[in-house]
């Protein structure tokens, strides 16, 4: 048996090990190529993009069944409240000078705040940027009396029951609550909130439910949820 | 549908859809390029024209609702605060890039016409529409104390 290659001897391959490792690479390069994928499929669109739909709202009658007035009244309230509780209204509630916006509620971009009226400081309106109506161009929503909630009648940061209280308290609201029910039925401000333009996800039901839930909670003694 | 604007002193006849951004209507039929795109959803400032005197983000604006207003773009913005504004600028020379400018020029133009001397605060408040990516915010800040204290001095 020899264990050393002579001196000048030249080493020798198998032409079979470099044909295995030929056929190999091939054999697996095949497999890489046809191996089982699935094709392409068109997506659904992301929840953000997608087109929002609104959603329904209790009619007053349907309550009609629940006999004691107070209760009836609480639950009147609390489907009123998903109105009022909704970012399209609350973002113009702030309990700071800052509006919020979008249905995350995050600070408002440009970073304005309420000024003396509560449509803007006098050197950065809200009209700046916002017109009387939603301008489908720039996406910018619009309504002639484009403004803040004054500071008094700051919702974010509260229960249902304290902004329950606060609408029946004419030193906040600075409104009889003939003026409130006029003010959540007919107020066109209000009633952007059914509106809204663009991608915004609008208040639930109409403006005419919510303010015939309204009406029938004010008639039901207007009781708050605790 | 024919529009007449009247922009910088002269009366423009333009035929457009009435839905048209006033930002369009001024850089592509009267080529008043010196109003900036910017983002096109009024939050960045760089469109900012004057309409009726107020500081308007011109993206987001429509024409039809232009056509009764009158418009001042950056080159047609004079007077005493036009004129110290860029005085101030050159001296303190406060462009980086200068994309932003036309439009940080025309708020602050309106901020000296409205709050003749204006706090740090007010100046914040003011120009916080308008952003700059190169960030030069001192220098524009400084500039508009300049040139408060300018039109203060030219006119006592």
């Amino acid at each position: 048996m020899r264990w050393r290659r002579a001196q000048g001897e030249r080493r020798r391959f198998g032409c079979f090990s470099i044909l295995a490792s030929l056929i190999a690479m091939v054999v697996l390069g095949l497999a890489m190529i046809f191996r089982p994928q699935s094709m392409p499929t068109s997506q659904s669109l992301l929840a953000a993009q997608a087109q929002p739909r609104a959603s329904a709202l209790r009619r007053a009658s349907s309550f009609a069944s629940i006999e004691d007035p107070k209760t009836r009244s609480l639950a009147l309230f609390q489907e009123a409240g998903r109105v009022i509780e909704h970012p399209r209204c609350m973002n113009c509630h702030p309990r700071s000078d800052r509006p919020t916006q979008t249905s995350a509620m995050r600070p408002h971009m440009p970073w304005v705040t309420r000024g003396p009226d509560n449509a803007g400081a006098p050197t950065l309106r809200c009209a700046t940027c916002h017109r009387d109506v939603n301008f489908e161009a720039s996406g910018v929503p619009g309504s002639p009396k484009w403004k803040l909630a004054p500071i008094e009648m700051a919702w974010q940061g509260e229960t249902l029951g304290e902004i329950c209280r606060q609408i029946l308290d004419p030193s906040r609201s600075h409104m009889s609550r003939a003026q409130l029910l006029h003010h959540m039925t007919e107020d066109e401000l209000v009633g952007w909130a059914w509106h809204p333009g663009g991608n915004r996800e609008p208040a639930p039901g109409s403006q005419a439910e919510f303010g015939s839930l309204i009406s029938a909670w004010l008639d039901t003694g207007a009781k708050c949820p605790a | 549908m024919a529009y007449s604007l009247w922009v910088n002193g002269k009366t423009h006849h333009v035929d457009e859809d009435g839905q048209t951004p006033l930002l369009w209507v001024l850089r592509d039929a009267l080529k008043l390029t010196g109003t900036k795109y910017g983002c096109g959803v009024a939050q960045c400032g760089a469109c900012t024209v004057h309409i009726d005197g107020q500081p308007v983000r011109s993206c987001s604006f429509p024409l039809e609702a232009a056509s009764a207003a009158q418009i001042v773009t950056i080159e047609g913005c004079d007077g005493a605060e036009a004129n110290a504004i860029r005085n101030a600028w050159v001296t303190r020379d406060v462009p980086q890039c200068g994309f932003c400018q036309s439009g940080q020029i025309m708020s602050a133009v309106a901020l000296l016409r409205a709050t003749p001397a204006p706090s740090d605060a007010e100046i914040d408040l003011a120009m916080s529409g308008n952003i700059c990516r190169c960030g030069t915010y001192n220098r524009i800040r400084a500039a508009i104390h300049d040139a408060a204290g300018q039109v203060r001095s030219t006119q006592s």
